[in-house]
């Protein structure tokens, strides 16, 4: 046991924050963490089961009403082409989704990959890694992201690549310092001693300890990531194949105030989404860092 | 000596950790006085409770849970445990100085080292003769080149220059005490010796009273007139320096002392205390020590709290203090005669 | 001990240069600090060697170079005769099972995220090769060895031992695998007075049980009368003094030793500090 005597002021222990006492009660303390937590899981149940969520299809108007308002057939309403707005919502989240999850967990990939041989060899492995890391960071996410899918053509493929492409070296620079200082530590230079080679070293005892911060970056990736892809959709740059909420948003400029509802549903979908991420984010943040009593 | 001369006279200290009925009293009804002029070695091991002892003094505790539960402080009569705020403030570096264990978390790295000797000045509320007395505090700490030094930053300096710096700090209003925690645990062992050899010279020279808090039984024998030895929250034994080490009462200092390497441990024949210390809050029911002492009779040291009992110029917590055998509790020179 | 017994490890001339910081400009050469400065110490079978030095002495960089966790600047270093920088395949291997570490125990020598029987056991995956199996039953055996009772302490975390404790772990994962010398790297400064004889006595009964050699790093004298055959002295990366350690400590030659040995408190109150002007 732990001597809680020890109140001098010393660093937190380095890993386990899943283990220690309450994570899970500091996480859902919040009723705002609980209502972002079920928005998700809603959406990704949407998502998922979208053709069990709507009987209507996305793409077709069939014979429905142009611009119909909310109505028992349609509970959102009709667009401009007579489509059903909830059911295009709902297949837009599988755009939303699919790239912001994919992008970021690229890029997740990619930094930790190119953080940790950085933060663990240091030396001319580091400089190089990290001057190619403030490159990507000096780049403006959006204008770029605009420029290479105007040039290259678009498709949610395209748009996944260049979304991870602009996200990896913020995590990067993150996992470098956690794992440079790591590898200070003693129970690595006791694991070398011990006959482990660099890679496992790496692999097994020091990225566990850096889990906490990767983690929390790329919940808040995964809404940067889905901002994007709307915003995108938007200007017209998205894959014309699928569904999506910024397309949505651009095609109900015209009705803005004549059909409302066209805009305000996709916005909501994005703000609420974008929200969601980013709470769920700061309340994993909060649980692995406690900071003591409030 | 009459209680006039007691410049620090705490009565009955005890710190709780936590609220209502999950406190931890982690310092149980402690008394300890310094006098001016006199350094007292307060001695603990981790778990002893000391560093909690030193915080209350001045209520500086780390963690807003832990707090005075009971007992004065009395430092020249007032009782710091009761002042407000605003007059603790007033006496905290004017009439008490503190020096910690590790000079470099409390320097500013950022601020050259004569702005921050002037600090306390300032924030007492003194504004002119401020550069002269950090340059004379600064050549009574021995530093060459005092000039220099004032404007230098902490990290020009050595380890034993910044916790130079940190005692011309806390001397810097004169006050007639100085509390130092751990003032040497973080140096080299020479420069402790200049750093204990420096403070041995303020205390006579400026009739300053330390209270010195510490792991080091021997720090303690060459330095201090008087010794508290603390155990799992409690003082256990106190005496004139001579007289503990000569003729020490409890079995728990006679062990300390006993595990103390000298020049004639070898390793074959090391003597420890076995066991550890318990956790705060775990504490066994009597006497705390007795799970681990040799002399330990049931009926008698695990019923009710022993107290501290005086006996001439020292005190002590052994029921069995009195009795022979506990003047060798761990029959040691009989294994040294055998 | 004598001529006779095997030279386990030996280092001859080693270096360990470090740029002084903001030294040197594009076109001159920076300027090399010397961390440890041609040293050269030579450790038998089952001997107990202490290397002692304030901080800045280089003590703990050479102590990482013997270990081969950094590597040396300039000189050699030898293992049972073959040098350690050129080694490979079987001869590298035996090095690195062979000579084993105890840290200082601040509460970073053992992975915080891994439970102490899992700590314990790395040494017998990696070195030993041994099956999950195995491996379990070594690990009791070797937290008995050094005072833990296996069934409650393999499943625990380091932080929810004590740091006398923690050292019996480091300790018993230094055993794994069945060395021939350990390096141990202030191996009680961190622990209390009370705890420092305890991991002592185990670490000398080990010793005489397993025919270890022991290269003691520390800047406690009284560690190196307790435990040490030998003792080698060192300020600012060079060694100042060697020889048997009871004639060194009792009768020392070099004026730094002479100072150390004053500085250290003793326990005797007849013997206070005269309160002068340094």
């Amino acid at each position: 046991m732990s001597d809680p005597t020890q109140l001098t002021m010393t660093p937190p222990a380095v890993g386990t924050p899943f283990q220690k006492a309450g994570f899970r009660r500091r996480l859902l303390r919040r009723p705002t963490t609980l209502l972002a937590l079920a928005f998700l899981a809603l959406l990704f149940g949407l998502a998922v089961f979208a053709p069990l969520a709507t009987g209507h299809d996305p793409l077709g108007g069939g014979d429905s009403a142009l611009l119909e308002p909310l109505s028992p057939g349609h509970w959102l309403g009709t667009d401009d082409l007579g489509r059903d707005i909830w059911a295009r919502v709902v297949y837009g989240s599988r755009i939303s989704l699919t790239v912001g999850v994919l992008s970021a967990l690229i890029a997740v990939v990619v930094g930790v990959v190119v953080g940790a041989l950085a933060g663990y060899f240091g030396g001319w492995l580091d400089t190089l890694l990290m001057r190619i890391a403030e490159f990507f960071q000096t780049l403006p996410r959006f204008v770029v992201a605009l420029i290479v899918i105007a040039l290259f053509g678009t498709s949610v493929l395209k748009m996944i690549v260049v979304i991870a492409a602009l996200s990896w070296p913020q995590l990067a620079r993150v996992v470098r310092a956690s794992v440079a200082a790591l590898a200070q530590s003693q129970f690595v230079d006791a694991a070398r001693v011990a006959g482990m080679g660099h890679g496992a070293i790496i692999v097994r005892e020091i990225l566990p300890n850096v889990a906490a911060p990767i983690i929390v970056l790329g919940s808040l990736d995964i809404a940067m990531a889905i901002l994007i892809e709307a915003s995108l959709s938007f200007f017209g740059l998205g894959d014309p194949n699928h569904v999506s909420w910024g397309a949505m948003l651009n095609d109900a400029q015209q009705y803005l105030r004549s059909a409302w509802w066209m805009s305000a549903f996709p916005g909501l979908a994005i703000a609420l989404t974008v929200l969601s991420f980013n709470v769920f984010g700061d309340a994993l943040n909060d649980a692995l860092n406690p900071r003591g009593p409030k | 000596m009459s209680d006039s001369e007691l410049l620090l006279d705490v009565r009955g200290l005890s710190v709780d950790i936590g609220q209502g009925a999950a406190a931890l009293r982690v310092v149980n009804d402690l008394s300890v006085t310094v006098r001016r002029g006199e350094a007292v070695g307060l001695v603990g091991e981790s778990g002893s409770g000391k560093s909690m002892t030193a915080f209350a003094l001045m209520n500086l505790f780390p963690s807003p849970l832990a707090r005075v539960a009971a007992g004065q402080v009395l430092l020249e009569g007032r009782d710091l445990a009761r002042l407000p705020p605003a007059e603790l403030r007033a006496v905290r570096g004017a009439r008490v100085g503190m020096v910690f264990q590790d000079p470099t978390s409390y320097l500013d790295p950022l601020m050259p080292v004569g702005r921050q000797i002037a600090e306390p000045l300032r924030a007492h509320g003194r504004t002119d003769g401020l550069e002269a007395r950090v340059l004379e505090l600064l050549d009574m700490m021995e530093l060459p080149h005092a000039a220099r030094v004032a404007r230098q930053y902490p990290h020009e300096l050595s380890g034993g220059m910044r916790q130079r710096i940190l005692i011309a700090s806390a001397l810097a209003m004169r006050p007639a005490l100085l509390i130092a925690d751990e003032p040497t645990t973080a140096l080299d062992v020479t420069v402790q010796a200049e750093i204990l050899k420096l403070l041995m010279r303020l205390r006579k020279e400026l009739d300053l009273g330390i209270l010195l808090i510490t792991h080091d039984l021997a720090v303690v024998a060459e330095t201090c007139q008087r010794v508290n030895v603390m155990y799992a929250g409690q003082v256990v034994e106190a005496n004139e320096v001579g007289s503990l080490f000569a003729a020490p009462r409890h079995p728990y200092t006679q062990g300390l002392l006993a595990s103390i390497l000298s020049p004639q441990s070898r390793a074959h024949s090391l003597f420890s205390i076995p066991g550890s210390v318990p956790i705060a809050g775990h504490w066994p029911a009597g006497c705390r020590f007795h799970p681990r002492c040799p002399i330990a009779l049931a009926g008698l040291c695990d019923s009710g709290m022993p107290t501290l009992r005086t006996r001439g110029a020292g005190a002590d917590r052994c029921l069995r203090s009195d009795e022979a055998l506990a003047a060798d509790a761990w029959q040691r020179n009989e294994a040294a005669a055998s | 001990m004598n001529e006779a017994t095997p030279v386990l490890l030996e280092a001859r001339e080693l270096s360990r240069l470090f740029p002084v910081r903001a030294s040197g400009g594009l076109f001159r050469a920076r300027q090399m600090q010397r961390a440890v400065d041609r040293v050269s110490l030579s450790i038998r079978a089952g001997e107990v060697l202490a290397l002692v030095g304030e901080s800045g002495s280089g003590k703990t960089t050479l102590g990482r170079m013997l270990l081969g966790l950094t590597a040396p600047s300039e000189g050699t270093i030898l293992y049972k005769g073959m040098d350690v920088a050129t080694r490979s395949g079987e001869a590298a291997r035996s090095f690195r099972r062979e000579v084993q570490v105890v840290f200082q125990d601040t509460g970073g020598s053992l992975n915080p995220r891994r439970t102490i029987g899992q700590s314990v056991a790395l040494p017998l995956t990696w070195h030993r090769g041994l099956d999950a199996r195995a491996a379990a039953v070594e690990v009791d055996a070797l937290l008995e060895q050094v005072g833990l009772a296996a069934a409650h302490f393999r499943h625990r975390l380091p932080h929810e031992l004590s740091g006398g404790q923690r050292q019996r772990v480091g300790i018993a994962r230094a055993l794994a695998s069945n060395p021939a010398l350990i390096v141990a790297d202030e191996p009680v400064s961190a622990l209390d007075v009370s705890v420092r004889a305890q991991i002592l006595k185990l670490m000398f009964d080990l010793q005489r049980e397993r025919q270890l050699a022991y290269l003691f790093i520390t800047h406690d004298l009284g560690v190196v009368r307790a435990m040490a055959d030998r003792v080698m002295v060192m300020h600012q990366g060079r060694v100042v003094e060697s020889g048997d350690a009871d004639a060194v400590l009792n009768a020392p030659r070099d004026p730094y030793t002479q100072r150390l040995l004053a500085a250290t408190p003793v326990p005797d109150p007849s013997r206070q500090l005269a309160p002068q002007r340094t």
